[in-house]
């Protein structure tokens, strides 16, 4: 079935009902609404924990609270990840829960500078974004040598150099076993089990309590086989690959696939189905012909595709930091909570350090926005007062047609931020986007209003070429 | 003694290497050759602890690690200690079963000689009976009609991202070569035509010289266009009258009436018209049904389109997305108020800096970033459902095209393509 809601009562009368605060929240109703609603973890109610009495509540709850697609761990000693938890097959439903780590690989015939160029590259990366840090989160290794000796010299190298977890891609289990055999204290993604190899795959997961992933491409009644196989064998952390195919031959499927199996594990409760899926762009490099940046180009597209459907983690290869932008910033957006709206508290931001003619600037209170506006303010050294509008956390340009951005929100925040008492003059510098507005703008605040620039990166020159309050007042007169 | 070996294991598992080195040492000097066979031969725990009872103070040190070592090193004793599946369980895996009770209204647009116009092809979107790409075989009904993807054209040289003004800068300034540029040299399906000098704060064009620019572009192309205003509820609405009036029997697409507009007025007057709408809210559900609903009070169905508002990855393409998914799925599911086609204004991802922006050269060409930045947003558009899309880069709209190109047809996947992609070299 679809997940639905949990009733808040329902998980409240199996908790302990101690009230003990243990968790943080006041009492045990606030715990249980913050459970069903995904905002915390029965771990942090002690009593249930740790108390043997309480054994089966947890078990209970632990299968009421469990999500539609298992959740996996995978760690370094220093850092973990996890994968899939997904409860929902769209967003709007409830929320997507972790969002998609990012691998890149590595394969043991690459030099040493090579390698540590990689680790580099995926150590390194950062792109800020509404106040966050948008990272890279893991390597594979791939065994291209397959000789077990060179695979466990270059894990361990990779491992003593980096702090990041990993996943180990062989299909060959003596290779896999050297690998691991440098890896004590990881719990390591074993790509892959296939028909093939399934037997000595599936023996060091489950010996070594390894998550494994299943991989049969373009052949799903075999991928199920495996995951069945290789659960009733008792291994419980699998993923599945069915396969990423770019191009003509095979995207469809590949698309319609992870769609599918989401579908069966969300809407039909289908446990094998309801396993992680590993999504694999970096096979454009071997089905796109052409130059490097053609597959790079496709590359990155199939990241996108994949992120939107269903996708828990994407290995890829490209090493240029625009292969990964729209990937990172996507899977953002993706996985922000839609229950909540990126927006920032409407209000008056005093930035640099303004005086009594100091120029007044309108935004919105779409979080982007602000960040944006705020940033580009600051990198020019301009003081002012940033009036911060109520947009209902959407951008000025949508804002504007969709009748969020009003006059009478700005006359409101003017209003309570008594900002006429700290400002001499009357003029407001509004988005050049929102220059329709103007006239209504006035109307209904009585200041006087400049269209600003279309971007605020042009703020600064705006600010030095027009803002002079004595030369407006001969204008406008005041 | 069974705890022992599995202490064992653990001191194997640290120290493989050390062991495997004395692996052949061990089991000359402690067993000898033949117990060894025997070993291999039966491979069975259960056997050596049987002797183990026999003869427990020796064996229990002589047995040990050899042991161990044929757990860690031979299969077919692993195999016997740990899994406890031996074959392949066969499963099939079951197409779901899906149910939905809604259909997409189908809209054409444009109209051939022989269907009353003059444009030289004509388009049919919607007719989905469920959502994009949800059956592993067969298209049909997931993706019935092929999205449409119309070019912009401004009626005025407007500020563009440089990766864009460089394949049309010589005939911006006239926007009948700007259309014949997409149609000729990119290929464009439709033209999408905005009339933004209409509006009173840029040029205040008159609606009267303003529909001589429609005129023009209809002239100098034959594929169907979308005609847009300025934004401005009063000056559209005076426009698109007008429009309609030239244009009846093209089947042209006004983009787009709102909830902002007298529809008393303007879908009245375009009722006895042939012209279709584009229903236009801001990311907002409610508003979208209330806008079809007015509107099915003047318009047959098969003339709306509706346009939930998109927005460019990074910049609200969160909202844009779960919205049209929510409205098409709702659609599927009964919701007769959302059944129309949808529109995705896709151009909206060049308002993304990460498009435009000069940066740090980590992040690589704005050339590159900026057409990636539409075609990404276009293909999360698509995955949501959106079944017409306007676009601005030639080389975005020709891979969205291929993308589409490979998503209409079922084509087997060759698992030998990339069965081996983990040991290849990808340089």
């Amino acid at each position: 079935m679809p997940w639905k809601a949990i009733s808040p009562i329902e998980v409240y009368k199996i908790l302990p009902r101690t009230n003990c605060k243990e968790c943080g929240e006041e009492n045990c109703m606030a715990f249980a609404v913050k459970l069903v609603n995904m905002e915390t973890k029965i771990e942090k109610c002690t009593p249930i924990i740790k108390e043997d009495k309480y054994k089966k509540a947890l078990e209970k709850l632990t299968e009421l609270l469990s999500p539609q697609v298992r959740e996996i761990e995978i760690r370094s000693p220093k850092k973990t990840i996890k994968i899939g938890g997904e409860y929902v097959m769209h967003r709007h439903e409830l929320t997507y829960i972790n969002p998609a780590p990012i691998a890149i690989d590595i394969d043991d015939n690459m030099s040493k500078d090579e390698i540590v160029k990689r680790i580099d590259f995926v150590e390194h990366f950062e792109y800020e974004y509404i106040g966050r840090k948008l990272n890279l989160d893991l390597l594979a290794i791939r065994s291209v040598s397959n000789d077990p000796n060179k695979f466990k010299e270059v894990v361990k190298f990779v491992s003593e150099n980096t702090s990041l977890p990993l996943i180990l891609c062989t299909f060959n289990p003596k290779v896999m076993e050297a690998g691991l055999s440098v890896l004590p204290d990881s719990r390591p993604l074993l790509y892959a089990a296939t028909k093939d190899n399934w037997r000595e795959m599936g023996e060091l997961a489950l010996k070594n309590d390894l998550p494994i992933v299943v991989y049969s491409p373009g052949d799903i009644d075999t991928l199920m086989t495996l995951a069945n196989t290789l659960s009733k064998a008792g291994i419980s952390d699998i993923a599945l690959d069915p396969g990423t195919f770019v191009g003509p031959n095979g995207l469809r499927y590949t698309l319609s696939t992870f769609t599918m199996l989401r579908w069966k594990a969300c809407n039909e409760d289908d446990k094998l189905a309801g396993y992680p899926l590993i999504g694999t762009p970096i096979t454009a490099w071997k089905m796109i012909e052409g130059e490097k940046d053609q597959k790079m180009w496709w590359e990155t597209l199939m990241a996108v595709m994949l992120l939107t459907r269903y996708s828990n983690l994407l290995i890829m290869h490209s090493l240029e930091g625009w292969s990964y932008l729209p990937v990172v910033m996507w899977r953002f957006n993706l996985y922000t909570d839609p229950r909540r709206p990126v927006a920032v508290d409407p209000g008056v931001r005093t930035i640099g350090d303004p005086k009594e003619d100091s120029p007044v600037m309108v935004t919105g209170n779409y979080a982007l926005t602000y960040s944006l506006v705020g940033m580009d303010i600051q990198s020019g050294k301009v003081d002012c007062y940033l009036v911060i509008t109520d947009t209902e956390g959407i951008a000025v340009e949508c804002a504007v047609p969709g009748r969020k951005f009003l006059p009478e929100g700005i006359a409101e925040v003017l209003k309570t931020s008594k900002l006429d008492e700290k400002v001499k003059h009357r003029y407001l510098i509004i988005p050049g986007k929102a220059a329709r507005l103007s006239g209504d703008i006035e109307d209904v605040t009585g200041w006087k209003v400049i269209v600003g620039p279309q971007d605020s990166k042009d703020i600064p020159k705006f600010v030095s070429e027009k803002w002079d309050p004595k030369k407006l007042s001969e204008i406008y007169g005041n | 003694m069974l705890k022992e070996l599995l202490s064992g294991v653990v001191a194997v598992e640290k120290d493989k290497e050390k062991i495997k080195n004395k692996l052949m040492n061990d089991l000359a000097n402690l067993l000898g050759n033949k117990l060894l066979e025997v070993l291999e031969k039966h491979g069975e725990f259960e056997i050596v602890l049987e002797d183990a009872v026999i003869e427990v103070d020796e064996l229990r040190i002589l047995i040990q690690p050899s042991l161990l070592r044929r757990m860690v090193e031979v299969p077919a004793v692993e195999e016997a200690v740990g899994m406890a599946v031996t074959e392949l369980i066969e499963t099939k895996f079951a197409e779901p079963e899906m149910k939905w009770d809604g259909k997409i209204v189908e809209v054409n647009m444009g109209a051939t000689p022989s269907e009353g116009g003059t444009r030289d092809r004509s388009f049919t979107i919607g007719g989905e009976t469920m959502p994009p790409i949800y059956r592993l075989l067969g298209v049909e009904e997931a993706m019935p009609h092929r999205p449409v993807i119309a070019m912009d054209v401004f009626d005025m040289r407007i500020p563009l991202p440089k990766s864009i003004k460089l394949h049309f800068d010589e005939v911006m300034d006239d926007p009948a070569e700007w259309a014949k540029r997409c149609v000729n040299k990119y290929h464009a399906e439709m033209i999408n035509l905005h009339l933004i000098s209409t509006d009173p704060y840029i040029k205040d064009t008159p609606a009267n010289e303003a529909i001589k620019v429609v005129e023009d572009v209809m002239q100098a192309v034959k594929v169907p266009i979308t005609v847009g205003g300025s934004g401005n509820p009063e000056k559209d609405q005076e426009l698109f009258i007008k429009i309609s009036d030239i244009v009846d029997g093209e089947k042209v697409l006004l983009n787009s009436l709102n909830l902002d507009m007298k529809l008393e007025d303007i879908a009245e007057y375009i009722r006895n018209k042939d012209c279709i709408v584009i229903a236009f809210t801001p990311m907002d559900l409610d508003k979208a049904r209330e806008l079809n609903r007015k509107l099915f009070d003047y318009l047959p169905r098969e003339r709306i389109i509706m346009d939930t508002n998109t927005a460019g990855i990074g910049y609200g393409l969160d909202y844009g997305f779960s919205v049209m998914e929510r409205a098409r799925l709702a659609a599927l599911m009964g919701d007769k108020e959302l059944q129309q086609p949808i529109a995705a204004g896709v151009t909206n991802a060049w308002a993304a800096r990460e498009a435009w922006l000069k940066m740090d050269v980590f992040w690589g060409p704005r050339e590159i970033r900026g057409p990636l930045w539409e075609t990404s947003t276009a293909l999360i558009n698509l995955l949501a459902g959106a079944d017409y899309f306007m676009m601005m880069h030639p080389f975005s709209i020709e891979t969205l095209n291929k993308i589409i190109d490979y998503l209409m047809r079922f084509s087997p996947p060759d698992p030998g393509a990339i069965m081996d992609w983990v040991g290849s070299e990808l340089g």
